[in-house]
């Protein structure tokens, strides 16, 4: 297959950037997007071009490493990473946009990459549990209803990747708190201190200049994990729940 | 160990730190858009006695307007309201603004309504209609004849806003302005309500896409409800 790509180049992180314009050819319809762009990279470096620097690690779907908008899409056409998306996806002689994710809380460092360490900053504020879970215990020994578990479960399928803010016409990343928020505040170990993580939690999204949901659900639609938007009325039901409770002095 | 309260009183009262985070200030938008809803709504249910006839209409505008000082109450009440759901929308945006700069060069907007894309729009144009329709209406400076229609009712002068309301969409400009008005209302509710349930946390994924479905339809209900007016005074339906 052939594909003329419009790819993002910047040199660093204060520099300009523009899209360049290069051809891909000769590429497998069961190349994954990121072996489509190693086979154009090994192509530029012998025309002695600079490689396009992009992010990706495991290319299984797991890391939520590789982070690219593919036509203004965030991990480009369909559910999934960029690593599970393949080209048989696209049109022969398709014109395809490659930008990095764009949120100002993710700065470009390079190329396609950027920066997400503002994700990790928010999940030091708050996103874990602060006591020993221990080893695991008995089966049925800690009741937990299957509609709770499976909402926990489906929240906690989160990787992190970025996608939700990088697609939200605000740069809001209130699915991704809200999806650790609802993953560690449904179950027992993380439930003690689900008030003190919530809190945390948004103001830490809100100090690294996230923007605020407008309930577009472009997030929902870009989410490779399937997270749904209904975990933000979670996380907003139990962000107004621990305010009246702090403001009142009885937040646990 | 207990450890010590997290709450330490030397920062802002966690009062404020709710209303000005991102959270609290989409609350008070929602809780805002909620008496904004039931604001029209309940309006809407008054226009409805034009159809039952010149009198009914008159009885309830004339007790609308014998509330007196109480009348005065509530139009603070609704422009506070107004107010601060406009304030509130206002600040959400410019940081929503200051949160994404850069735009995509190739844009998709994977997901999101056209309703939802244009709140902001669609806000404005509404606000430039109520005013437009409170001139028309309420101060009644638009057409100025309006101040001086009279009726009896009861054996008392009153004014006669079932003239006044026949009158005015008899003009087929101003009628126009209305229905196309209220469709940017619809437009605006359409994302609106719904999204309040979301911003409240007032849903669940099982819920939510019923949600959606009813408060559209509510929505639209409202507008066919507000639009059958003029056009029923257009067509001659009430006259």
């Amino acid at each position: 297959m052939k594909f003329y790509l419009e790819v993002w180049r910047q040199k660093g992180p204060d520099g300009a950037g523009k899209l360049e314009h290069y051809e891909a050819n000769d590429i497998p319809a069961e190349a994954s997007f990121l072996e489509m762009l190693d086979i154009v990279n090994e192509d530029l470096t012998k025309k002695g071009i600079e490689p396009i620097q992009f992010d990706s690690d495991c290319r299984e779907g797991i890391c939520g490493n590789c982070s690219l908008t593919i036509n203004g899409v965030p991990h480009g056409p369909g559910r999934g990473t960029t690593c599970q998306l393949y080209m048989r996806k696209f049109r022969d002689g398709q014109i395809i946009t490659i930008e990095p994710f764009r949120a100002d809380s993710f700065p470009v460092e390079r190329d396609l990459v950027v920066n997400r360490e503002a994700y990790d900053r928010i999940m030091q504020a708050g996103g874990f549990i602060s006591e020993r879970a221990g080893s695991a215990p008995d089966a049925n020994s800690v009741p937990i209803p299957k509609v709770v578990a499976d909402q926990a479960m489906d929240a906690a399928a989160c990787i992190g990747c970025g996608a939700c803010a990088a697609a939200c016409p605000n740069g809001s990343a209130m699915l991704f708190v809200s999806a650790k928020v609802t993953h560690l505040g449904l179950l027992p170990q993380g439930k003690p201190e689900n008030d003190r993580r919530v809190l945390k939690m948004v103001r830490q999204a809100d100090k690294e200049g996230f923007g605020n949901c407008s309930n577009y659900y472009a997030c929902e639609a870009v989410c490779p994990a399937g997270i749904p938007a209904s975990v933000i009325a979670h996380l907003n039901r139990n962000f107004s729940f621990a305010s009246i409770k702090e403001s009142i002095g009885i937040t646990v | 160990m207990i450890s010590a309260p997290s709450q330490s009183r030397s920062g802002p009262h966690p009062i404020f730190l709710w209303l000005f985070s991102s959270i609290g200030k989409k609350t008070v938008v929602a809780l805002s858009g909620i008496v904004l809803v039931l604001f029209v709504t309940g309006h809407l249910l008054g226009n409805f006695t034009i159809y039952l006839g010149k009198d009914w209409l008159n009885w309830y505008a004339e007790h609308l307007q014998s509330l007196g000082p109480m009348l005065w109450v509530i139009r603070l009440f609704m422009l506070a309201t107004v107010g601060a759901h406009i304030f509130f929308t206002m600040l959400l945006w410019k940081e929503n603004q200051a949160a994404r700069p850069k735009k995509y060069i190739a844009s998709d907007p994977v997901g999101t309504s056209v309703f939802a894309r244009t709140m902001r729009l669609s806000g404005l144009i509404v606000l430039g209609f109520i005013l437009f329709h409170l001139a028309h209406f309420t101060v009644r400076i638009v057409d100025p004849a309006f101040q001086h229609m009279d009726t009896m009712l009861d054996g008392h002068e009153v004014h006669d806003c079932y003239r006044m309301v026949v009158t005015g969409f008899s003009n087929v400009p101003v009628s126009i302005l209305y229905i196309v008005g209220l469709f940017l209302l619809m437009m605006h509710l359409s994302h609106g309500i719904g999204s309040l349930f979301q911003t409240l946390g007032l849903t669940n994924r099982r819920i939510h896409p019923l949600i959606e479905t009813v408060t559209r339809a509510y929505a639209w209900l409202l507008y066919i409800g507000y639009i059958s007016i003029p056009i029923s005074v257009l067509t001659g339906i009430v006259k």
